[in-house]
């Protein structure tokens, strides 16, 4: 781990093109990835990747954001940027994990969910609502892992995970550092400064206990060589679903809530 | 005794909410909808609503709570839960502080029991004049306790939302409050229990995202905005003007996200007889 980085210098890092993303996951760590598409309401979001898949030769459900590497790639899945329908979508994944009990892997790497016209008109907000809600009581395993950015609602409406990991460089965080400082100082240029106060690396959240585990990049980030940071993931992944598989399914709903529901309880002493 | 102690606490609601309905201006106020003026006495008089144009104004907590409760009936719930600073952000336990003496709230958020009818229940409200009603870990945590009491006492519960969306100084933790009180509305709907969510001007981000859009029945008052994204960031990304009355409480109706627009006149009367529609009734 490399803990000279800034929070700004890690925020690069996280959005570094080349970064490995979603279908660089599937590829690396699963096998005989199906896709599965459409919300069954509306219509395909390309923004939002799932399927079923095996790990280590045991079925399981992957969902994540899909970002790409070149302009055509994100012009196709909208940046990364879900609309209500992916995000149904994936809820729909989670369902079907849940009736035949396999494990669920989200993988996280967003600047939110998508702010526009018809997003609004089909309820991006209870969209990502409900699924906060299913995803507290689901009976299956979840691991989310945030591989890059995750902001705002749009990240963590697949982040309400037994398990929530974070690799070193990524960032989780109410919104994007910009947006930060143009809500509260008027100024989207003072977006480093933000970084710092946000608190929004994996060892502050650590220390926050919003996530559970941090996942080692190579020096540089895991850009610089891939297959050795997905390998430390896949070893990580598989060390967690290993410890949540002995548990029963009632039994990780209730840890799960109690973890959510643990976060910003502890009152603080005095009112200012 | 009883009936004492709830005189007390009818006398207690209706100075609270006297405060809280109080509009600023000489005799005169301005309708920031419509524009028209109209006495003060005749703005407070009908429930903070335009008389001219029906624009519904802000209203405090306590004033919503005084509308819609049984007189004697308000018990609050952890009142004295104290807002934090768990960043430890540069200015904002002053900027609490400005906003606490301003409403003479501790934070945006109140929570009751109370009877509508005769009808025990739950009911929260956010206060849009605290900081926009933003979601701080304070209002998270007293909308998950009166949840959980809600449950806990299987007792319906009533939450109006009116908010900005995160509280900014909270970041993280701000976030983590749209799971932990959804969380809370998944174990409360195993229960069986009725969940009422009334959307007022504006609710917006993640308290939409969470806890105001997950009602059994979700109601609007007019002209609230209601929406995940505000019309500044969807004007921002898309590059055009947003339609006329986008994202407002009758734009929800007609695309299908509420059940009903109901105006602040026929509010508890419509929360009554919902609670009654919902309750076992008598023989068939």
């Amino acid at each position: 781990m490399n803990p000279t980085l800034t929070a700004a210098e890690r925020v690069a890092i996280a959005r570094h093109p080349q970064r490995p993303n979603i279908t660089d996951y599937i590829d690396t760590l699963f096998t005989d990835f199906f896709e599965c598409k459409g919300d069954r309401l509306c219509k395909e979001d390309p923004a939002i990747l799932g399927g079923v898949a095996l790990y280590h030769g045991r079925p399981v459900t992957v969902i994540g954001t899909r970002k790409g590497k070149t302009l055509e790639e994100n012009l196709a899945c909208n940046f990364g940027m879900p609309g209500p329908e992916g995000y149904r979508k994936a809820l729909r994944l989670m369902k079907q994990a849940e009736k035949f009990r396999r494990p669920i892997f989200t993988f996280i790497d967003t600047s939110g969910a998508y702010p526009g016209l018809e997003a609004e008109e089909r309820g991006q907000g209870e969209a990502i609502a409900r699924n906060l809600l299913e995803m507290s009581r689901l009976t299956v395993p979840v691991i989310a892992v945030i591989t890059g950015e995750g902001n705002s609602g749009g990240a963590l409406a697949l982040a309400v995970a037994d398990r929530v990991l974070m690799l070193e460089n990524a960032v989780y965080a109410i919104l994007s550092p910009e947006g930060f400082a143009s809500i509260l100082w008027k100024d989207a240029a003072r977006s480093a400064e933000a970084c710092e106060l946000m608190q929004m690396t994996a060892p502050d959240l650590m220390r926050l206990g919003v996530i559970d585990g941090i996942i080692p990049e190579p020096d540089g980030g895991a850009h610089t060589a891939p297959q050795a940071a997905l390998r430390k993931v896949d070893r990580t992944l598989r060390r967690q679903l290993a410890s949540l598989s002995r548990e029963s399914g009632s039994a990780l709903a209730a840890a799960r809530y109690q973890k959510f529901r643990k976060m910003g309880a502890q009152a603080p002493k005095e009112t200012p | 005794m009883n009936s004492i102690f709830a005189k007390r606490r009818a006398r207690l609601l209706a100075m609270k909410a006297m405060r809280d309905n109080y509009i600023p201006g000489d005799k005169l106020v301005s309708c920031s909808h419509c524009g028209q003026e109209s006495e003060r006495k005749a703005v407070a008089g009908n429930l903070s609503v335009c008389p001219k144009c029906g624009y519904h104004f802000p209203i405090g907590a306590y004033y919503r709570l005084s509308t819609i409760l049984d007189p004697g009936s308000f018990r609050e719930l952890n009142g004295k839960l104290p807002a934090g600073d768990p960043l430890a952000f540069p200015g904002y336990r002053e900027k609490l502080a400005a906003a606490q003496r301003k409403t003479g709230l501790t934070e945006a958020a109140v929570t009751a029991t109370g009877t509508i009818g005769g009808r025990k229940c739950v009911v929260g409200v956010l206060d849009s004049r605290f900081l926009m009603g933003s979601m701080s870990a304070a209002v998270g945590e007293k909308i998950t306790l009166a949840i959980e009491y809600a449950t806990k006492n299987k007792l319906p519960l009533i939450l109006f939302a009116a908010s900005g969306g995160a509280r900014m100084q909270e970041g993280i933790l701000s976030l983590m409050q749209m799971a932990k009180t959804s969380a809370a509305l998944a174990r409360f709907s195993d229960k069986g229990l009725l969940y009422i969510s009334v959307l007022t001007d504006p609710t917006t981000g993640g308290v939409t995202a969470s806890f105001a859009s997950l009602g059994d029945i979700i109601l609007a008052e007019p002209g609230a905005l209601i929406g995940f994204a505000g019309p500044r960031v969807i004007r921002q990304t898309i590059g055009q003007e947003l339609p006329e009355g986008f994202q407002r409480a009758e734009f929800q109706l007609e695309h299908g996200f509420v059940d009903a627009v109901v105006p602040r006149a026929q509010m508890r009367d419509t929360l009554e007889r919902l609670l009654r529609l919902h309750g076992k009734g008598g023989p068939a």
